[in-house]
């Protein structure tokens, strides 16, 4: 039996990959000068609105590389900052969140502001759009009209309240803390669901193990099932307008301009369709979504 | 300020050794999940195992099957139970009971199958029934490959148990999960600090019944010789 060598040698290896743990991770190429690399986090909405930057961009003969679905922010953050994605799609809020842990600015233009001092040296955000993708609490068209609930504020009452989110929830301004500071929601029994508002979270709601899920303000299922997006009056969610995040250096008057002209036109509404087209029946991949958007717009 | 001074801080702090997200509630929580599923599958796998491995019936079916059944991804399975299964126990046991069942299947068939057929035959010619082989003969000569198969589903098990947190769920995947989502990575790293501690601590344990089973024999054939 070597079972007694197999574990000293677990045990070693395992104290060599924690001590490697100090290098960086995401190290790799720089983009070439005359070219921007688009990248985009991990899920499809990003991936099309990447897209639309891209083929924006390359339809005014702008070199384009792209590297989408580059996971979370901790995988694409330092990406961009050391030159191996120039351009990506970013929501105000959360990239503030981001860059500054302490950041309290939730209304739209404070957000904006905010962001503008705390971003790191050498990136940099264009004009925002009027388009939206942020946490939105709902419940069941049945739960709004026996408990007279369509705001946030009107949760207060409810005893044992049972909400359902990603488990960042329980910890962000945005969330659990946030409903008892700004709202004076106090006993909320929390359900962390790993699915950012997807079908598991959807399950739990309809199936009442939930009173309230977290579910993106663009996602189908919102209007697919009648849910009540519950009123926030007092901003506890923070602004998450749809913005291009891009490193100075790439930041050409040219591309500026045809990534505002981009910004100009962007609403929710779009997203809600975009989304809708790509995660219904069609199942339209994001490139094919981004082309008709932009035809459609007359942006190229 | 690297991750490594983090993480020790991390378990240095006292407030993560108690209350409900502390590590010995999540402990226990894991190793209840983890027991509760190789409970079920050993139900399920270790009798059809031995009925395998005595009759030799569908030895072929249970190979083919325990293969492919390895090859499936267990958070895969756990997220498309999730879309019909309400929230709770039953989808991530279920898809780790599905993790489970490989290696006990093939740790009773390949362990009854390591039996020296000229033993089993004596037994026959002694006038034992066919229970009787089966019990008193056959099941102590195959326990040390019952056990190992055991042993490798508690591992696995243990290993895995970390994606009913996924779901809502407890046990220490919550300090990988929760960590990633607010990117804390001492707590990440500290999860699955404690998920192989336990996993270790948990295999040697095996392997001193694994011993126990053995007896003074020698080790029984291993399945490639069989």
């Amino acid at each position: 039996m070597k079972t007694r060598l197999t574990t000293a040698l677990a045990v070693g290896a395992l104290g060599l990959t924690l001590t490697a743990c100090g290098g960086d991770p995401t190290e790799g190429e720089k983009s070439a000068t005359g070219t921007i690399t688009v990248g985009s986090a991990a899920f499809p909405e990003n991936e099309i609105i990447a897209e639309i930057y891209a083929q924006a961009l390359e339809a005014k003969d702008v070199k384009v590389e792209k590297k989408l679905n580059i996971g979370a922010r901790e995988a694409y953050i330092p990406a961009l900052e050391n030159g191996e994605i120039d351009l990506l799609p970013e929501y105000t809020g959360n990239l503030l969140l981001y860059v500054d842990k302490d950041a309290t600015a939730t209304a739209p233009d404070e957000v904006v502001t905010a962001l503008g001092e705390a971003l790191p040296e050498g990136l940099e955000i264009l004009e925002v759009s009027e388009a939206e993708d942020k946490d939105s609490l709902n419940v069941t068209p049945e739960f709004s009209e026996q408990e007279g609930v369509k705001s946030i504020a009107d949760l207060k009452k409810i005893d044992g309240l049972k909400v359902g989110a990603n488990p960042e929830f329980k910890e962000r301004p945005y969330g659990v803390p946030g409903m008892e500071k700004v709202y004076g929601i106090t006993g909320v029994k929390f359900t962390p669901i790993s699915d950012s508002g997807g079908p598991a979270t959807l399950k739990a709601l309809l199936d009442g193990k939930v009173d309230v899920a977290n579910i993106y303000s663009t996602t189908p299922s919102i209007l697919a099932n009648d849910l009540v997006t519950l009123e926030d009056p007092e901003n506890m969610i923070a602004a998450q307008q749809v913005v291009p995040l891009i490193n100075s250096d790439k930041a050409t008057d040219e591309v500026k301009e045809v990534l505002d002209g981009i910004s100009a036109e962007l609403t929710t509404q779009d997203l809600l369709d975009l989304n809708s087209k790509n995660q219904g029946k069609d199942k339209t991949a994001p490139a094919e979504l981004a082309k008709q958007w932009l035809t459609d717009k007359g942006l190229i | 300020m690297s991750v490594v001074d983090d993480t020790i801080d991390w378990f240095a702090d006292g407030s993560h050794w108690s209350g409900d997200d502390g590590v010995p509630i999540r402990l226990v929580e894991h190793l209840g999940y983890s027991a509760l599923t190789v409970g079920v599958a050993a139900t399920v796998a270790i009798p059809l195992g031995l009925w395998i491995g005595h009759t030799g019936r569908l030895r072929g079916v249970a190979v083919a099957l325990t293969g492919s059944m390895r090859a499936l991804p267990t958070l895969g399975l756990l997220t498309w139970f999730a879309l019909f299964i309400p929230l709770g126990l039953t989808a991530p046991i279920l898809a780790l009971v599905i993790l489970a069942i490989p290696p006990l299947l093939a740790g009773a068939y390949s362990g009854l199958e390591s039996v020296d057929r000229q033993t089993i035959d004596a037994a026959r010619a002694m006038g034992m029934t066919e229970l009787q082989i089966l019990t008193r003969v056959e099941i102590p000569l195959a326990l040390p490959l019952i056990v190992g198969g055991i042993r490798s589903a508690v591992l696995q098990v243990v290993a895995t148990a970390t994606v009913a947190a996924y779901v809502g769920l407890g046990g220490i995947g919550r300090y990988i999960i929760d960590g990633q989502a607010v990117s804390d990575y001492p707590r990440m790293v500290s999860g699955s600090i404690l998920v192989i501690a336990l996993a270790l601590v948990l295999d040697a344990v095996f392997v001193g019944l694994q011993k126990i089973a053995q007896g003074g024999r020698a080790p029984a054939l291993s399945t490639s010789n069989a």
